[in-house]
């Protein structure tokens, strides 16, 4: 079976499982909704209320709109980039094609050139896996790059201050919805626990790294604008090889693009440039300040158009690489 | 002229129910116009909190159809003939009588606010503000208190931690303060400790609901919650404050 083969039994696997189970959880959640609506539309009398008719638990609720529908493909959305993103780092192989390097391989710490392929060995940082890390390696997981380097941007979404707000509702259901039931805290504690709410006082107390999170978020636009201009030469020999311009480079300068117009509407970005000043007025550094500050908060109102747009986009320019890869797409260019 | 269905909660803070009630409705109607018809031609008891009828004075707030809004400012013609709507107290807060809530919890919180402090006044003892300095804070001056954000923020909605969250509402007034170009009180610690910044988890319903529109979110509690991270959970900050006051220190010495 060649690579062509299994990619598009992969391919074909990932999109049933998550298209099919995308369907099962919207029938699930359509009927749970439907029995919502019922229930409102029922005589009071045969469902528990407070002193004020509200129904309380999770998922409960006297809304009628389709409130589920924002957390379900929020939820469903983001859970089909972290299959393809696990799927893609797993590979190991197809991430680098003529001048082009995948965003999820970038950096390339190391190269394994054993692989299919694999970077050329002067694009990596380190040079060829060293034994030691061969030795502790685990079995099964294939010599990608990809591992050492995706915790990074994995580890500035999560802690993203809209990420959260949409994990914590789709995942979490905490709560699930604006005036829809809250996952109860003594479910999370066990059935005889007294545990109370805690929010981010507790064990996400670790979400205030955030800032340091987009620290590391920065060096990456850095390092992928550095990817999108090599691959403006050909074999990625900078000022040495022949220079053009393939929709390969297009994509990879995209990239950077729609990822800074996500890092720097960042709601750390913003209180670091200017927010955490109570005046703006008076020399210029403040004047330099208050400038930086009405810019990121214009991306910070577009925040979660950005944050999307630019998660696509990162999975969409490996899966170009990728394909050209592995010689299913041709990629057009000047060379 | 159309004919609506509607289910309003009766009752008092020990029993009630919803209690159906038929009426017509006219163009441009808003659901507290409707609410004032009924209780002028069907329910003459039912208990209801309103003044303005603009949508500025915050106390016609309740659940319709389960969402917390200003009946005020609920136009009718979002609804279809054939829907039945339900008129409720806000959850958050105890049953007073019918629709009107007992919101006293809500001005304890405020009291726990640290009032407006101003620094050293210009050398011709006037007090001066740039407009971009002001706006920022403005925005937060538009709250009507009308206590919607408060009813859906989850954290006393559903986990009813009054004990340690003053709620969506005091979190933007601290910040209008805190933020404020000419006050010098320090609020940080309270904001974390007393005012529960951390319970928050930025789920964003406050915002949703506001009838002001005020970000309350983005522009409140999460700059607030980076101005506790500046001061508790930030090790190069901590740092920078320790040498630059070993240096101020040496300095005075």
């Amino acid at each position: 079976m060649d690579n062509t083969q299994i990619f598009t039994i992969a391919v074909v696997a990932i999109a049933v499982f998550t298209i099919g189970g995308g369907i099962a959880l919207a029938i699930s959640l359509y009927q749970a909704h439907r029995l919502i609506i019922e229930t409102v539309s029922a005589p009071r009398s045969d469902i528990v209320q407070d002193h004020g008719g509200h129904v309380s638990g999770l998922g409960e609720t006297m809304r009628v709109d389709k409130w589920w529908i924002e957390p379900l493909w929020t939820g469903f959305g983001f859970l089909c980039f972290v299959a393809y993103a696990n799927w893609a780092g797993f590979q190991g192989e197809h991430y680098w094609h003529g001048s082009y390097l995948s965003p999820f391989y970038s950096p390339v710490l190391f190269v394994d050139l054993s692989r299919v392929g694999a970077a050329p060995l002067e694009h990596a940082w380190f040079g060829l896996w060293p034994d030691w890390i061969r030795q502790i390696w685990p079995p099964f997981f294939p010599t990608s790059p990809a591992w050492l380097i995706l915790a990074g941007p994995l580890a500035f979404r999560l802690t993203c201050y809209y990420y959260r707000k949409f994990y914590y509702r789709s995942y979490f259901l905490s709560p699930p919805g604006c005036a829809v039931g809250a996952m109860p805290s003594n479910i999370v504690a066990g059935p005889t626990g007294t545990k109370q709410y805690k929010g981010e006082t507790a064990l996400f107390i670790f979400q205030n790294i955030h800032r340091y999170t987009w620290y590391l978020a920065v060096v990456y636009i850095v390092i992928l604008s550095w990817d999108a201009f090599i691959s403006l030469w050909e074999g990625g020999h900078v000022f040495s090889g022949r220079m053009g311009v393939g929709v390969g480079s297009i994509v990879l300068f995209l990239n950077p693009l729609l990822l800074a117009t996500y890092t720097f509407g960042c709601h750390s970005c913003r209180h670091l440039v200017g927010g955490r000043k109570n005046s703006f007025s008076g020399k210029i550094g403040a004047r330099i300040r208050f400038s930086l500050w009405k810019k990121v908060t214009w991306l910070n109102q577009r925040h979660m158009l950005f944050a999307w747009l630019s998660m696509i986009w990162v999975g969409f320019s490996d899966f170009y690489v990728r394909m050209c890869s592995m010689g299913i797409i041709n990629d057009i260019n000047t060379w | 002229m159309s004919e609506y269905t509607f289910q309003i909660w009766r009752g008092d803070s020990s029993s009630g129910e919803f209690v159906e009630y038929k009426t017509e409705v006219d163009d441009g109607m808003v659901v507290l116009d409707v609410l004032h018809r009924i209780q002028a031609q069907q329910a003459g008891d039912m208990a209801l909190r309103w003044n303005c009828k603009a949508g500025k004075c915050g106390s016609c707030g309740m659940e319709v159809n389960g969402k917390p809004q200003l009946a005020c400012m609920t136009r009718m013609n979002t609804y279809l003939e054939q829907d039945v709507i339900t008129v409720q107290p806000l959850k958050t807060f105890p049953v007073i009588k019918d629709l009107v809530c007992d919101v006293s919890w809500n001005y304890d919180q405020n009291l726990k606010i640290k009032p407006f402090k101003p620094g050293t006044p210009d050398p011709d003892g006037r007090y001066r503000m740039s407009q971009e300095d002001v706006d920022r804070v403005q925005e937060f001056r538009k709250c009507i208190e009308c206590y919607l954000c408060q009813d859906v923020c989850h954290v006393l909605r559903d986990h009813n931690r009054k004990d340690v969250f003053v709620g969506p509402r005091f979190m933007i007034r601290a910040a209008g303060l805190d933020m404020h170009p000419l006050d010098v009180e320090d609020r940080i610690p309270d904001i974390r400790d007393e005012f529960g910044s951390g319970y928050c988890n930025i789920t964003r319903c406050c915002t949703d609901v506001c009838p002001e529109n005020i970000i309350i979110t983005d522009n409140a509690i999460i700059p607030l919650k980076e101005r506790v991270a500046d001061r508790y959970y930030d090790p190069i900050i901590w740092l920078s404050n320790k040498v630059s006051g070993l240096f101020q220190n040496a300095s005075k010495s």
